[in-house]
């Protein structure tokens, strides 16, 4: 009995392509890291971050109201009302999407493979590059946000819905057609009521993703909280740059909580 | 008889649930859209009005210039580098900060719960806002670029690596603790081994999303693609815009394909 474990215990197979994975890894890392110039620090940049920091402790209380215009409240309530709007159309718009794209609702897969494609198409599509073209075509502000978001979403959440719906229960729409409900009777009665919950929970989720691009629309000109952000980092208003990241980061934390609530209480 | 056996069917059947919940949702609801829409000023007027102003993009736009490839390639290959440096930066960080914030490893309320609440802040800030400090600290180029989608990937990996921390089995961590082996020890052969491929996964994820925020990084002056569509639109050279969004869309595409078929192979 002088069997060392290692005789007893077979070692676990080397995978053959590992080494081949691994040179291949490197060669990338290699190119990654050639093609980085590194032309240095600035000098300035302590400094920059140590007045970034220090505005994020001394924000401009000020600049939370201001009777006239421009403040922080009217900024966040306008990225909030552009993230909702936004979500809205793009759950309406989404819908006969779902419906085209989900295996069981079309006839063959074609048909689904096709939507399926075309959501992913939108999807790859940045919501930056669509909020410029907006702008380029109803005019600076909010509205050109609200389009940019309300298309950009349909690629997700189209495809949230559609995988909703094809997971639904076959029991309540075969039953409805054997006693010769019409297609939308069955829709209605057995389709909508299994895929709701699905959809608003996913449609609250959304609305979370979408706050935080809306709060970012602003930087190229799609209206929200990024126009003064931009601006207070151009003119190196540290202090404003701070009291906006906060209302960004308090706005977003509680618009996370109460939407995760509601979420646990649909499913 | 008849009318007894309908009584009784009528105490049998339960009760319909009340509707006024409903209603109040959705008169909620309409009120937020309606908020919403005066706050953004946003009207289907002013969308039919834009409409020919879009349609006459989409006409400049097409064909696309494809001549502009040559000079565009070099910066879509950056804004890869740039995800992949980023992604790879924000997973070598992420691994520290995910053991401390699982608590089945840090095991400690005092630690876990702060780690967490750093993590969920550094979420908040999108990764468009983080590069616009970025490039204010550290100056134009790639290096805030691959800053910001460090710190993006670093609150996306950590938590979803947490999350699967916490799902792991114990058995082997307490046969080791039980063997009287080290913390580190434990970590190295009771955690890893479990959360190696979930971690990989969750790498491979968030490079897909770090080179869709790579390539509009660029408009705020953080390198790659972006910056071209910022100088195409400004020019009017919509076939060159044209020509940008392709190359993006296909890079893209082509990165979704090789990542998701990894990723089937891990899990």
């Amino acid at each position: 009995m002088t069997k060392s474990w290692n005789d007893i215990i077979p070692k676990p197979k080397k995978n053959r392509y590992r080494l081949l994975i691994y040179i291949a890894l490197i060669l990338v890392y290699i190119w990654a890291f050639a093609g980085i110039p590194y032309s240095g620090i600035k000098e300035t940049a302590g400094q920059v971050s140590k007045s970034i920091l220090a505005g994020l402790f001394s924000p401009d209380w000020g600049y939370v109201y201001l009777p006239d215009g421009e403040d922080l409240l009217r900024g966040l309530l306008d990225t909030l009302a552009i993230s909702v709007l936004g979500t809205f159309i793009s759950t309406i718009i989404c819908i006969p999407f779902a419906f085209w794209s989900a295996v069981n609702m079309s006839r063959g897969k074609v048909i689904s493979g096709s939507g399926k494609i075309f959501l992913s198409l939108i999807r790859t599509f940045p919501e930056v590059v669509m909020a410029i073209l907006f702008i380029k075509a109803v005019g600076p502000g909010s509205f050109a946000g609200v389009l940019a978001l309300g298309l950009h979403s349909v690629g997700m959440l189209g495809k949230l819905f559609a995988d909703e719906v094809e997971n639904i229960d076959n029991g309540p729409l075969e039953a409805l057609m054997a006693v010769g409900a019409s297609r939308l009777q069955i829709l209605w009665f057995a389709v909508i009521p299994q895929v709701l919950p699905g959809f608003l929970s996913y449609t609250l989720y959304r609305f979370e993703l979408n706050l935080r691009s809306a709060t970012i629309l602003g930087i190229i000109g799609a209206g929200g909280i990024g126009t003064p952000l931009i601006f207070a980092l151009s003119t190196r208003n540290w202090d404003r740059v701070g009291i906006i990241l906060l209302g960004i980061i308090i706005m977003i934390t509680t618009i996370d909580l109460i939407s995760g609530t509601l979420r646990k209480k649909l499913v | 008889m008849k009318a007894q056996v309908e009584s009784s069917q009528q105490t049998l059947r339960p009760k319909a649930p009340g509707k006024i919940k409903h209603y109040f949702t959705v008169a909620i609801v309409i009120l937020l859209l309606w908020g919403s829409a005066v706050q953004t000023e946003a009207t289907f007027g002013e969308l039919i009005q834009g409409l020919p102003n879009m349609l006459d993009l989409l006409k400049e736009m097409l064909p696309p210039k494809w001549g502009y490839l040559s000079k565009i390639w070099s910066a879509m290959l950056e804004t890869i580098r740039m995800a992949l440096l980023g992604t790879t930066f924000g997973a070598i960080m992420a691994v520290p900060i995910a053991l401390l914030s699982a608590s089945n490893i840090a095991r400690h309320k005092w630690i876990y719960y702060p780690v967490r609440f750093i993590l969920n802040l550094i979420r908040t800030i999108p990764d468009l806002l983080l590069a616009a400090l970025f490039v204010a600290i550290f100056g134009l180029g790639a290096l805030p670029g691959i800053l910001a989608l460090a710190f993006f990937s670093l609150g996306v990996i950590a938590k979803l690596t947490y999350e699967a921390l916490e799902t792991i089995d114990p058995g082997p961590l307490e046969a080791m603790t039980a063997a009287g082996a080290h913390p580190l020890q434990i970590i190295k052969f009771g955690v890893v081994p479990q959360i190696k491929p979930h971690f990989i996964s969750f790498l491979l994820y968030t490079f897909e999303i770090n080179v869709r925020a790579a390539a509009v990084l660029g408009l705020v002056g953080a390198g790659g693609i972006g910056h071209y569509y910022e100088v195409t639109l400004g020019f009017l050279e919509y076939d060159k815009t044209c020509m940008i969004i392709i190359v993006t869309l296909a890079v893209v595409l082509a990165i979704d394909y090789i990542s998701s078929k990894l990723r089937e192979k891990l899990l």
